[in-house]
C-alpha cells in the first residue's frame, strides 16, 4: 500500500493531512510513554514494592490501596456529577462486615466474596444516595453526613456484627472474635497487598470505563446543568443513581479488602468523621482525574503512619486537611494531582534558568 | 407544524403566558419580544420544564405536553439555552454524540453523525478538543451542532448568537438558515438581534406581556406599529424609515 509513504510536506494539498499524522503520531507517543510510566509504577508497586517495605508499611499500604478504591468513588460522585456525599466511610464500614460475614459464614471463594459484598453494599449504598434525587449541594452533604453518622451509631451501639462465627455472628460484646479469612494465595501481609493492587487495578479499569461511556457522558452533562441535561434526553433520575450505585459498589469491594487486611472488625474503627476527612483529601488529591484518588489514600492512610513512626500525634492532619482542602479549593482546584506536574514544570524550568544564566546581565533587576 | 393554542402559564401572580394562540408552519420561524415577554417561558413549556396552567400543543399531530422531558428528546425536541450549556469536560465530539445516544437513534451510525452535525455547523478543529479550551463562538457552534445531530423534529433556538461579534453572527444565521432543509426540523428562533431574526426567518411572531401582538412574514411584523412601540422603539422606526 502506498498510502503508508508519508506524503512531501512541500505539496500544499496533502499539508493538512501531513499535520494531522504528525499530530496523530505524537499523540500516540504521549500516551505511549504515558502508559508506559504507568505500566512501570504499577510493576513497582507490585512486584517490588511490598517486598522492600518493613511490615509496619506493608499494613499501611494496603489500607492506602483500600481508601484509593473508596476515594475513587467519591471522586466520581464529586467530581463528574456534583453530588457530595459525607457517607462514604460509613458505606465502607458497610462493605467491610458484609465482606466479613460472608468470609465466616460460607467458604466461597474471595473474589466471588469481594463481588457479592460489592453488589450488597451497592444496594445499600444507593439508599443513602436516594436524597440526591431531591438535593444537591450543602443539603445532601448534610443529609448523607446524618446517615453515615446513624450507620456509625448502629454499629457501635448494638455492637452487632462483631466477628463471631455464622452468618450473623453475635457472640457477646468482649470475646476475642476469630480472625477474618484471606484467600489461599495471598495469606501473608505482602501477598494481600499485591492481591489488593490487583484489586484495585480492576476496580479503577471500571470507573476508566463508566467516564468514557454513556453514564460519564450523561454525569458530565448533568455536573453542568441538570436543565440541559433534562433537555438531552438524560434521565437525570437513573443516572445519579448509577453513580451513587457505582461509588458504593466500590466501597463495598474496599470494605471486603479491608476486612481481609485487618482481619478483626470493630465498630470503633469506623468513625463518621473518617467520612469528612475522605472528602477533604479527595478534594486535595483531585476529584476530575482518577489518579487524585491515590494521592488522597496516601494522605489519609500513609501520612499519619509516618508521624506515628516519627513521633508526631497524627491528629494534626485534621488541622493540616483543613489548611490543605482550603488552599487547593482557592488557589488549585483540580487537586494536587492537577497542580503538581505545572509546579514541577514550573520549578524545573526556574532551576534550568538559573544553570543557564548563571550571569546577572539579562533582567538581573529581578 | 406547532399548533399552540390558548396556552397559559402562571407562577403564582405572575402570567408570563397569557392564553398564546400561535401556529408555527414549517422553516425558521422567528419569535421576538422585549425581556420578559414570555419567549423563554415558552421554550421552557415545550421542552418541558414549565407545565402549563391552561393549553395545548400540537407537535406534528401529537400531544406534545403529555410526554414527560427525557421523551420529548427521544421524540425531537432539541434546545440551545440562552447561557451556552456545552459540557466543558467532554470533547466535541462527546457533547454532539452524547444527544445522540439519548435520542433513540441506531448506535451504528452515532459516529457518523455525530462528525457530519460538527461539519454542518462548520466547525474545522479536532473533534476529541475538550469543549473547555474552545472560544465562545466555537462553544455556540457546539450547541447548535448538538441540536442538529440525527434526527430532530423541532430545534429550539434561545439567542445562538448572543455575544457574538458580527462575522460570527452572520456564519451562525448562515447555519441556522441550512437546519430545516438538512434535517427537515422546525426551527424557532428567539433573538434581540434583528439582522439576525432577519436573515434567517420568513416568518416571525412577536410577545409582548405574555401575550402574542403580531404574526406574519418577519419583514412586516418589523414595520408594524405596535411592534415598534412595545419592543423595537423610536430609534427603529428611524432605521426603518430610512432603510424604507
Amino acid at each position: 500500500m502506498t498510502a503508508t509513504k508519508v506524503p512531501d510536506s512541500n505539496v500544499s494539498g496533502d499539508g493538512a493531512r501531513v499535520a494531522l499524522s504528525v499530530q496523530i503520531q505524537r499523540l500516540d507517543r504521549r500516551t505511549k510513554i504515558r502508559a508506559a510510566v504507568v505500566i512501570l509504577l504499577l510493576a513497582f508497586c507490585l512486584l517490588l514494592l511490598p517486598s522492600i517495605i518493613s511490615g509496619y508499611y506493608v499494613i499501611a499500604m494496603t489500607q492506602v490501596v483500600v481508601y484509593a478504591i473508596v476515594a475513587l468513588g467519591l471522586g466520581v460522585l464529586v467530581g463528574r456529577v456534583g453530588l457530595v456525599s459525607l457517607g462514604q466511610a460509613a458505606v465502607l464500614a458497610l462493605g467491610a462486615w458484609v465482606a466479613a460475614r460472608l468470609l465466616f459464614a460460607t467458604s466461597l471463594p474471595y473474589p466471588l466474596v469481594l463481588l457479592m459484598s460489592g453488589v450488597i453494599t451497592m444496594v445499600l449504598g444507593t439508599l443513602v444516595g436516594l436524597p440526591a434525587l431531591r438535593m444537591r449541594g450543602l443539603y445532601l452533604a448534610l443529609i448523607t453526613l446524618m446517615l453515615a453518622g446513624a450507620i456509625t451509631t448502629v454499629l457501635e451501639t448494638t455492637n452487632f456484627p462483631n466477628g463471631g462465627n455464622g452468618f450473623l455472628g453475635y457472640n457477646g460484646a468482649s470475646v476475642q472474635p476469630p480472625a477474618i479469612r484471606r484467600p489461599s494465595i495471598a495469606t501473608s501481609d505482602p501477598g494481600f497487598l499485591r492481591y489488593s493492587i490487583v484489586v484495585a487495578i480492576l476496580m479503577f479499569l471500571l470507573v476508566v470505563w463508566h467516564l468514557r461511556s454513556r453514564p460519564g457522558r450523561a454525569w458530565a452533562a448533568i455536573r453542568q446543568s441538570e436543565a440541559s441535561a433534562l433537555a438531552a434526553g438524560i434521565n437525570t433520575t437513573r443516572y445519579k443513581l448509577w453513580a451513587f450505585a457505582l461509588a458504593s459498589f466500590l466501597a463495598g469491594v474496599a470494605g471486603g479488602l479491608l476486612a481481609g487486611s485487618d482481619r478483626f472488625l470493630y465498630s470503633y474503627d469506623f468513625q463518621t468523621q473518617d467520612s469528612i476527612t475522605l472528602l477533604a483529601v479527595v478534594l486535595m488529591g483531585g476529584v476530575y482525574n482518577i489518579w487524585g484518588a491515590v494521592i488522597a489514600a496516601l494522605f489519609m492512610q500513609l501520612l499519619p503512619q509516618i508521624l506515628n513512626q516519627i513521633g508526631v500525634s497524627p491528629y494534626w492532619l485534621i488541622v493540616l486537611f483543613g489548611i490543605g482542602a482550603l488552599q487547593v479549593l482557592t488557589t488549585a482546584p483540580a487537586g494536587i494531582v492537577d497542580q503538581m506536574p505545572k509546579d514541577l514544570a514550573r520549578l524545573g524550568r526556574f532551576i534550568f534558568r538559573q544553570f543557564r544564566r548563571p550571569a546577572p546581565s539579562e533582567g538581573g533587576a529581578q | 407544524m406547532i399548533e399552540v393554542s390558548e396556552l397559559t402559564v402562571r407562577f403564582g401572580g405572575v402570567t408570563p403566558l397569557d392564553g398564546v394562540t400561535l401556529t408555527f408552519a414549517e422553516g425558521t420561524c422567528g419569535l421576538i419580544g422585549p425581556n420578559g415577554a414570555g419567549k423563554s417561558t415558552f421554550f421552557n413549556v415545550l421542552s418541558g420544564f414549565v407545565k402549563p396552567a391552561r393549553g395545548k400543543i400540537k407537535a406534528f399531530d401529537e400531544d406534545l405536553l403529555s410526554m414527560p422531558h427525557f421523551k420529548r428528546a427521544r421524540w425531537g425536541v432539541r434546545r440551545t439555552f440562552q447561557t451556552e450549556q456545552a459540557i466543558e469536560q467532554l470533547s466535541v465530539f462527546d457533547n454532539v454524540a452524547m444527544i445522540h445516544e439519548h435520542s433513540a437513534l441506531p448506535r451504528t451510525t452515532r459516529r457518523a453523525d455525530t462528525l457530519e452535525a460538527i461539519s454542518f455547523v462548520g466547525l474545522d478543529i479536532d473533534p476529541d478538543r475538550s469543549v473547555g479550551t474552545l472560544g465562545a463562538a466555537e462553544r455556540r457552534l457546539v450547541e447548535v451542532a448538538r441540536a442538529v445531530v440525527g434526527r430532530p423534529r423541532l430545534v429550539l433556538l434561545d439567542e445562538p448568537a448572543a455575544g457574538l461579534p458580527e462575522a460570527e453572527t452572520a456564519h451562525m444565521g448562515d447555519v441556522i438558515r441550512r437546519i430545516p432543509e438538512k434535517s427537515g426540523a422546525l426551527v424557532i428562533l428567539v433573538d434581540h438581534d434583528m439582522s439576525l431574526v432577519s436573515a434567517c426567518c420568513g416568518v416571525t411572531s412577536v410577545l409582548d406581556f405574555g401575550r402574542l401582538i403580531a404574526t406574519g412574514p418577519t419583514a412586516e411584523v418589523l414595520r408594524n406599529e405596535n411592534v415598534i412601540r412595545a419592543y423595537l422603539g423610536t430609534e427603529m422606526i428611524d432605521e426603518t424609515a430610512v432603510t424604507a
